[in-house]
């Protein structure tokens, strides 16, 4: 068996990187609940990658079949029902887990210096799963299906002078159509998934070089040679981190150590998704909206049109704007903001407990502002919410403003050297 | 060993020439040059062939209408490139009313290019009482709701009969024109039309004029 190994490590080394980036990786030991929305998020992506597979042995990518082919694969199929509500309650908890372990990151500071790539590259990953989740929402071809799609592309014609040309041409057509399904399918089952699976690649071989942060925001790798001995860690790390570092007895390797946490909690989500799935598919119509069971009709517009519930905060913005390309460039800054993050956060300090009370309450009301606008982009329309999404989105960027403006010259709490006890 | 190979090479013609480095940029970005605008070309047929195909194209001809059959205040929706175009027949009462809410609205004298030049008027159409609109709200692309005999009161206060957005709420009035304040900011697309006949319109070309 050994031997057998030998002859694969000597020819390909599995056993190198798999200790170097899981079993002997250090993270460090103070890692809270907060810190299992990453590994949540690599599994849901799987569940999402296999489940999706098998739905498009059955699915039908047409304009004249695609709708017929789902109730196909929900009453028919054997087990197709399951198979397509893992998907559906699979995206929703996506953008669950996905939110969680963004705020993680803005709490504790995440992105800070040297983790700013690594930002970086989870808002792209973010990016990349909004178009994935905006495509595979159409592809049902129902009402919402169909009058979702029409008005995000029509987004793009907002811009000026090429704008009518250029949703033209994203259509494929002079209106949303079987072409535009088609190549919407194409791009949800091959081309965004492989993007995807690309940026989380570069986002874990981009964590592992900088190393994980922590509820406390403490470094535990410190310069080669100016940790004592005793204070160097006994663990067996990976000589990739121990050759460059000197790692801290912060730290415990990722297996078993971490791996057992996040498969605790992983246990705790699947009842939230199980629950979901088996007793609650659609949620009240917030995971699979209602007008979306009845087949695509270019001629009669849905009376309440929303996005699926992820995307309203964003939805909100874009419609508390009186003007349709302010409104749009408004709503992409409210994203391209939180690229920023990294720079507008001018303190050395990183975590929220050893920050200012300003700096709290601003992450607070951040939180509950964008899910109040989440809360506004998805019921139906109503004067006094008009008045209130325009406060809510001045309100979402005053957090990055104020931020930028304070965390200069932050009153910030002394941070302890070393992972308090 | 190592001798004899530093011979061997030293007696190929390339060996002779004397080290360039400037050669070896010109021809590192000559290359690259010639590499990108290859791809360049090698990208066009994946850009172009999202395109509208041609069976698309020939789906969008010019559609004919007959509206001998249209009641005044009614609204009929017919598909010109798979898009609903409503035709309506106004009544008088409704003719008389555009003129006295054009305070409201955002571009009463149709100055933005939102219809051929023959429906830059305050009817925004051909005939006096027949409107054809492209009926898709310019926001966002929903189609709006036609509310008459007082039920657009509601939304716009005392305008009788107009479109109302459900998506964002926009408003238009009867002849198509956004009211003020609302997300849309362009008054409903009139699209190129043309009657063939006393009580047949050609959507889709401009025609020769009004028969």
């Amino acid at each position: 068996m050994n031997a057998l190994l030998s002859w694969f490590e000597s020819r390909i080394p599995m056993m190198r990187v798999a200790n170097m980036h899981a079993i002997q990786y250090p993270a460090p030991k103070n890692m809270n609940f907060w810190y299992v929305f990453g590994f949540m998020a690599t599994i849901v992506l799987v569940n999402q990658i296999v489940t999706g597979i098998w739905l498009t042995m059955n699915y039908v990518p047409s304009a004249e079949g695609a709708f017929a082919s789902v109730e196909y694969i929900m009453r028919e199929v054997d087990y197709g029902w399951l198979l397509r509500y893992m998907h559906s309650t699979g995206a929703s908890a996506f953008f669950i887990v996905v939110y969680l372990h963004m705020f993680r990151g803005m709490i504790y500071g995440s992105y800070q210096k040297p983790r700013e790539l690594l930002w970086v590259f989870g808002m792209l990953i973010y990016l990349a799963l909004m178009a994935e989740a905006f495509m595979g929402y159409v592809l049902p071809w129902g009402q919402m299906s169909y009058w979702g799609a029409q008005v995000i592309v029509s987004l793009f014609s907002a811009i000026p002078v090429i704008g009518t040309d250029l949703v033209e041409w994203i259509q494929g057509d002079y209106v949303i159509s079987g072409a535009t399904l088609n190549r919407f399918f194409a791009l949800h089952v091959i081309a965004l998934p492989l993007v995807i699976v690309i940026l989380v690649f570069l986002h874990i071989i981009a964590l592992h070089e900088v190393g994980s942060n922590n509820p406390d925001g403490v470094n535990i790798k410190f310069k080669k040679g100016t940790l004592p001995e005793e204070e160097k860690t006994t663990f067996q790390i990976h000589e990739y981190y121990t050759e460059k570092y000197d790692i801290s007895n912060d730290v415990v390797p990722f297996f078993p150590h971490i791996v057992l946490k996040d498969l605790v909690a992983f246990a705790v989500f699947l009842f939230g998704f199980c629950y979901v799935l088996f007793f609650s598919p659609e949620m009240g119509g917030k995971f699979l909206e209602h007008p979306n069971f009845e087949i695509a009709n270019p001629l009669k517009t849905p009376e309440h049109i929303f996005p699926v519930w992820y995307f309203t905060p964003f939805y909100a913005i874009l419609k508390a704007v009186p003007d349709k390309l302010l409104g749009v460039i408004t709503m992409f800054a409210a994203i391209g903001f939180l690229f920023a993050i990294p720079w507008l956060d001018r303190s050395n300090v990183r975590s929220w407990r050893y920050r200012s009370g300003l700096h709290k309450a601003n992450l607070i009301v951040f939180a509950i502002v964008f899910i109040f606008l989440g809360y506004l982009g998805g019921t139906p329309q109503e004067n006094w919410k008009i008045i209130a999404s325009q406060i809510a989105t001045v309100m979402y960027f005053a957090f990055f403003i104020l931020l930028f403006a304070y965390s200069k010259g932050e009153r910030t709490k002394p941070v302890p050297e070393r992972i308090p006890a | 060993m190592s001798d004899v190979s530093i011979d061997a090479s030293e007696s190929t013609p390339q060996a002779d020439l004397p080290p360039s480095s400037n050669r070896r940029k010109f021809l590192t970005v000559a290359t690259s040059v010639v590499g990108a605008v290859g791809a360049g070309f090698a990208a066009v047929p994946f850009i172009a062939s999202w395109q509208p195909s041609e069976r698309a194209k020939a789906a969008g001809a010019d559609v004919e209408v007959d509206i001998s059959g249209l009641q005044i205040g009614q609204l009929i929706r017919v598909m010109w490139r798979s898009k609903p175009v409503w035709v309506v027949k106004r009544s008088q009462a409704v003719l008389d009313a555009l003129s006295t809410h054009e305070g409201q609205l955002a571009d009463p004298n149709s100055e933005s290019a939102q219809q051929p030049g023959y429906a830059a008027n305050i009817f925004r159409s051909r005939k006096e009482d027949i409107i054809v609109l492209v009926g898709i709200c310019t926001h966002l692309g929903c189609s709006p709701q036609h509310l008459a005999d007082g039920a657009m009161e509601q939304y716009a206060e005392g305008v009788k009969d107009g479109f109302f957005c459900p998506c964002h709420g926009s408003k238009f009035d009867m002849s198509g024109r956004v009211f003020s304040g609302v997300p849309a900011g362009l008054n409903l697309q009139v699209p190129p039309y043309a009657f063939i006949g006393e009580n047949t319109i050609l959507i889709g070309s401009d025609g020769e004029g009004v028969v």
